[in-house]
Parts: C-alpha cells; sequence; structure tokens
C-alpha cells in the first residue's frame, strides 16, 4: 500500500483482520502512513481496541488449531495468549441436532466473530460471540470466559441454524450505553435478543424482521431471523438498525419492535452497517445484488446512506470502482469513527477504503490486502 | 515414560518442546504433558476434550483411532507424534 513518512495529528490508527493476520494500520488523509502485520498467514476474525484501558484483542481463526485470542497491552507490538472461549462439557445424554443437517451439535467453539468491550463502568468486562451461538462473558480482561448459560439454554435456540456456516453464530452485540449488563445481540440465524439485567434473562428482539426464505408461516417467526449485522446509535440507545439477509430494518424502542426499509438504491441485500454516532436517523450500507448473487449490482461499488431514517438513500460512488468490481463487504468489514466522520471499509478481494466526510468521498488506502473479515478504528 | 513430539507446524503459534512424560494411556500422557505447558492443550483438543479435527496423533507408528477418550494404551519407551493436515490457499 502507498505510505509516506509525513505525520499529523488528524492520522488514525485501525486494526484490519484478515485471512492472512492483523494489520494495524495508521492511515492519514487516506494514506497508509504504517502498517504492521501480526500473526502472518494466520486468519484474524476480528479484532477491537478497549477504549477503557487501551488493550487490544485480537480473534484468530487457526483452523486445525481451533480458535485462539490474544491481548496487546502496547498496540500490538507484543501479544499475550488469553483464554478462548470455552463451552461446558454436554450433558451426559442430551443430543441436540441442527434443524437444517440434522448432524449432531458439537459444544466447541469453532469460531470467535466477534469481541467487545463492556460498559465504561465495567472494567475489565468483554463480551464475544461465538459460533455455534453461544456469548461469552469475561470479567477480567479476557483471563477466563463464561458461557453466559442463560442465552444458551433458551428453548428458541434449538431452532437456531447456521448462515453461511454450518452452526448459528452470534456476531453483534450491541452494548447499551444506558447502563451496565443492558445489551442487545444478533445471531445468524437465531434473531436478536436483548437483557437488561447483566445477561440473566433474556427476551427477544427480533418482532419485525421478515424472512423471505421459509414458509410464509414462518416468514416473521423472531427466533429465527438472520439479521446479517445489528448496530446501535450510542447517542440514541433505543435506535438499531440491522442489514438483515432479507433487507434492511430499522428498530427505535430498542428492539422491541422492527420496521422493514423496501427501498435502498441499487439493493437492501448486504451484510454491513453502520450508523452515525451522534444522528440515528443517518445509517450506511453496501449492498449487493442479491441473496443468491454476492457482488455489486452491475459491477458497480457503491455504498447507500440514508440520513432520514431510511427514507431515501444517497447512492455513494466518488472514490469507489464503478467497473467491472466485484468487492464484497462483509458484516464487520465496515465501521465508523466517533466523530461519524470517518469511514473504514474493507473487502473480501481484500480492498481497503477510506472516507473524512461521511462517504460522500472515498480514498482507496489498499488494493492488495488478503480477504477482509473485519475493520475498527482504535 | 512416553516421548511427546510435534510437528513444526504447532511450534510456530505454541511453545511445544519435545518432553518425555508419564503415563499409561494416550489421555494420561497428552494431561501429563499439559500440565507444564497449558498452552498446548488449546492446540491439540476441543471444548469437549476430543483431538481437533485435523489434528493427527500417532503412537509409535500407527495413527490413534479413539480420538474422544483416548484411552489407548501405551508403555514406557512408546512415543507420542502429532502433526496437522495443512489446506488452503
Amino acid at each position: 500500500m502507498p505510505t509516506n513518512t509525513t505525520s499529523t495529528t488528524t492520522s488514525t490508527t485501525a486494526l484490519i483482520g484478515t485471512r492472512k493476520g492483523l494489520f494495524t494500520v495508521m492511515i492519514d488523509d487516506g494514506v497508509a502512513i504504517t502498517s504492521a502485520i501480526g500473526f502472518p498467514g494466520v486468519p484474524a476474525t476480528n479484532a477491537v481496541r478497549d477504549p477503557r484501558d487501551g488493550a487490544v484483542y485480537v480473534s484468530l481463526d487457526h483452523g486445525h488449531f481451533g480458535v485462539h485470542l490474544h491481548r496487546s497491552d502496547n498496540g500490538g507490538a507484543t501479544w499475550t495468549e488469553i483464554a478462548a472461549p470455552e463451552y461446558p462439557a454436554k450433558p451426559v445424554g442430551m443430543v441436540e441436532r441442527n434443524p437444517m443437517s440434522q448432524k449432531e451439535l458439537v459444544w466447541a467453539t469453532q469460531l470467535g466473530w466477534v469481541i467487545e468491550p463492556g460498559h465504561v463502568d465495567e472494567p475489565g468486562v468483554l463480551w464475544c460471540g461465538t459460533i455455534p451461538g453461544g456469548l461469552f462473558r469475561s470479567g477480567d480482561r479476557g483471563d477466563s470466559w463464561q458461557l453466559v448459560q442463560s442465552l444458551w439454554n433458551l428453548p428458541a435456540r434449538q431452532k437456531w441454524f447456521g448462515g453461511g456456516f454450518d452452526d448459528a453464530g452470534v456476531h453483534s452485540i450491541c452494548v447499551d450505553p444506558r447502563g451496565p449488563g443492558r445489551l442487545v445481540v444478533g445471531v445468524s440465524c437465531g434473531g436478536a435478543w436483548r437483557s437488561d439485567d447483566g445477561g440473566a434473562t433474556w427476551d427477544v428482539a427480533a418482532r419485525g424482521m421478515r424472512s423471505n426464505f421459509v414458509p410464509d408461516e414462518l416468514a416473521f417467526d423472531p427466533d429465527t431471523q438472520d439479521p446479517h449485522r445489528i448496530v446501535r446509535c450510542p447517542a440514541s440507545p433505543d435506535s438499531l438498525w440491522t442489514q438483515h439477509h432479507c433487507g434492511i430494518f430499522r428498530s427505535i424502542d430498542n428492539g422491541g419492535s422492527w420496521s422493514e426499509i423496501d427501498h435502498a438504491g441499487p439493493s437492501t441485500f448486504g451484510f454491513a452497517v453502520v450508523v452515525h454516532p451522534h444522528d440515528p436517523d443517518t445509517a450506511w450500507f453496501v449492498p449487493a445484488i442479491s441473496d443468491e448473487v454476492r457482488i455489486p449490482v452491475e459491477g458497480r461499488f457503491v455504498v447507500t446512506r440514508t440520513r432520514d431514517g431510511g427514507t431515501t438513500f444517497d447512492v455513494l460512488t466518488a472514490g469507489l470502482p464503478q467497473g467491472p468490481a466485484y468487492d464484497l463487504v462483509h458484516r464487520h468489514g465496515l465501521d465508523i469513527d466517533h466523530t461519524g466522520d470517518q469511514l473504514l471499509m474493507g473487502s473480501t478481494t481484500g480492498s481497503l477504503w477510506w472516507s473524512g466526510n461521511g462517504g460522500d468521498t472515498w480514498t482507496l488506502v489498499s488494493a492488495n490486502l488478503p480477504p477482509i473479515h473485519s475493520v475498527r478504528f482504535c | 515414560m512416553v516421548d511427546v513430539t510435534f510437528a513444526r507446524a504447532f511450534r510456530r503459534h505454541v511453545d511445544c518442546p519435545d518432553a518425555t512424560v508419564a503415563g499409561s494411556t494416550v489421555r494420561a500422557v497428552l494431561e501429563e504433558y499439559f500440565a507444564t505447558h497449558p498452552m498446548v492443550r488449546g492446540y491439540v483438543l476441543d471444548d469437549s476434550g476430543a483431538v481437533r479435527k485435523h489434528i493427527a496423533v500417532f503412537h509409535n507408528d500407527n495413527l490413534i483411532t479413539d480420538r474422544s477418550t483416548l484411552a489407548d494404551a501405551v508403555a514406557s519407551g512408546d512415543r507420542l507424534h502429532l502433526f496437522q493436515a495443512l489446506s488452503g490457499g
């Protein structure tokens, strides 16, 4: 990627999780000032910097060697392996089957899909969403993890199934800034769930979402929806957006109900969504043609943006390849910074774009990274 | 005492030196090894304590087939060698 040695106070650092390692990139006005690779050759599923103490966490998918998590207390210069989420033993005699494949569900971590720092008043608390569908909590900066049994034991989990993977997975953990222990989690394909008591109890939070690939009588079953990604507006915590497998939905009551947005530029299909941190009516999406054809419409790679709560959408193209382009942005491949001005977007074909003006224009940071799983501002 | 060795690909990710440890079954030997090298466990066994899907364990010249209980008997002077399938692009 292009680099120079000039550094200014406007530069920002981001964590780029890729199929071939974790890249820590310092970006200044769309130019990569520095780029360092950690864990070269190892798939880095997700990485996050904890704003409370500056620690950086990464979830690695070693494949044959399993899922392993690491923590850095010096910005990625050195790493310490920490505990990985580990499921308890399945009770003797219990048989659970994947409702699609009918294969027995093994209680074992297949993927550490997302790590989220807990509430600001809960130092050391982390959440981790995994495949096959378990949510884990750590109270000690990842030195140990506990399965959130209350969610895992919900009868509705028996209906969950995989979306893109064989088994279900927790990919979105929306911490509520109004107080510790309040969160909404998104599950593919297991709907959305809200807890207001630290995870002791859960209510389904996917009513109004609609699936178009099941029989009509099951279309609105909240337990089996496939929200690809759910995000919360920090300044208006009741405002949630989801890029769902079957379209775009919005909630203004903390997941109590969802309304479908049925038009959004070239397509309402996609994986990623971000919401402006200060304006709940402003959100960004990266469309592809459809479930069956996961490439940009007409080979033109665009971002869509609403600034009026989903009534209208801008189709943002400046700086993005208008064809032929076949980039796809996965659910963790789009991020927004705390100001709402900077966006970062990474694709499955290894392109990374930055915007400093809310997506009006984009700058290609690199076209030669490995396939990108996740991008995250530090 | 049983010799425990690991293929090179393991060493890239976790400190797993060769060792000679006690134990009368595959499980017992591995547990003895993990007692002094606890970080290695998660690279070999999954959450349920079974050998990970793409990890192979040789007992002397034979691949073990009991990959979940690991109850095969081992004798002093035997060797356990662990390696992995590699694939992908």
